[in-house]
């Protein structure tokens, strides 16, 4: 799939699909296998007439393709692999970066202002000059 | 902390990451060796980690869950293979059963990092290795908490097409 410049109507289309969670729900299976308008019907307890509406409304946005084969009807994901794996791996890219903002967070606390106080432990709970 | 590099080969499926942090490698590597610390950057805050056990030596092995929002739990396992303070650590990491060992069904992650010391500090790259598409599907869906966080990707992915 090439979409070089994503027009407003398109972003809408988009937006418009992903706005639903048996839509998001349904793109996400049919990234990892296709799937039969069928077997995604009995899976949401829908008509198979409710399922194609929801399906029609992703294919718009040109996020799943859709294709007939004998008596079924079978959607996947409209990407292909390397696509797949990219957005795949952004997941995990996504995960890191959050990781490594809190290592540095620990590392360096944002609001400790002089890091040369007394390490953690040895502080004594009043604020200063207690000797005991 | 600054990320200065990240790199995904789709074809490799490692995902690399470069971050450099103004403190020594030996200060670095008890994120990694302290338990405690690494409960607190390992998981997301609406999922923390908590290391029950975590055997920080080659051949060792560590267990943890993760605790969700309404109280769910996920466990996850890794085996510690290369150990090496405070310069480079190894492991696998996959998912546990309800009963806290590991699912050798489900797909792993291997991760190696390594820690260098520079001028300003630390620079350590984290290398994650996915053993097929296959797999890294499978991590993704698992790994979900809902699908909007794909949805959202995914929007990315066609904005920058």
């Amino acid at each position: 799939m090439v979409i070089q410049e994503l027009s407003e109507a398109e972003a809408d289309a988009i937006f418009r699909a992903l706005a639903d969670s048996t839509r998001r729900d349904i793109l996400r299976r049919a990234i990892r296998h296709e799937r039969s308008i069928s077997s995604l019907a009995d899976r949401y307890a829908m008509s198979w007439a409710a399922v194609q509406k929801h399906v029609a409304v992703l294919e718009r946005a040109f996020l799943i393709v859709k294709e007939r084969r004998g008596k079924e009807q079978i959607v996947r994901a409209n990407l292909d692999s390397v696509r797949r794996a990219s957005l795949l791996l952004d997941q995990f890219e996504q995960l890191w970066h959050e990781r490594l903002d809190r290592i540095g967070d620990i590392l360096t606390p944002p609001d400790t202002a002089s890091p040369d106080r007394a390490p953690p432990g040895t502080a004594s709970p009043d604020k200063e000059g207690t000797e005991r | 902390m600054t990320v200065i590099d990240v790199n995904r080969d789709t074809e490799a499926l490692t995902l690399t990451f470069v971050a450099e942090f103004p403190e020594p490698p030996e200060r670095v590597w008890q994120v990694w060796a302290d338990a405690r610390q690494l409960e607190r950057w390992w998981g997301p805050p609406t999922w923390p980690a908590t290391f029950d056990r975590h055997d920080f030596v080659a051949g060792g092995e560590s267990r943890y869950y993760m605790t969700g929002p309404d109280g769910e739990k996920a466990g996850g396992w890794w085996r510690n293979e290369i150990v090496d303070a405070p310069t480079r650590f190894e492991f696998e990491d996959g998912f546990a059963d309800a009963d806290g060992e590991p699912n050798t069904e489900l797909p792993t992650t291997r991760t190696v990092v390594t820690l260098t010391a520079t001028e300003s500090g630390t620079r350590m790259t984290t290398v994650a290795s996915f053993g097929s598409l296959e797999q890294l599907d499978q991590l993704v869906s698992m790994g979900m908490e809902d699908g909007m966080r794909l949805a959202m990707g995914q929007i990315d992915e066609l904005l920058a097409a």
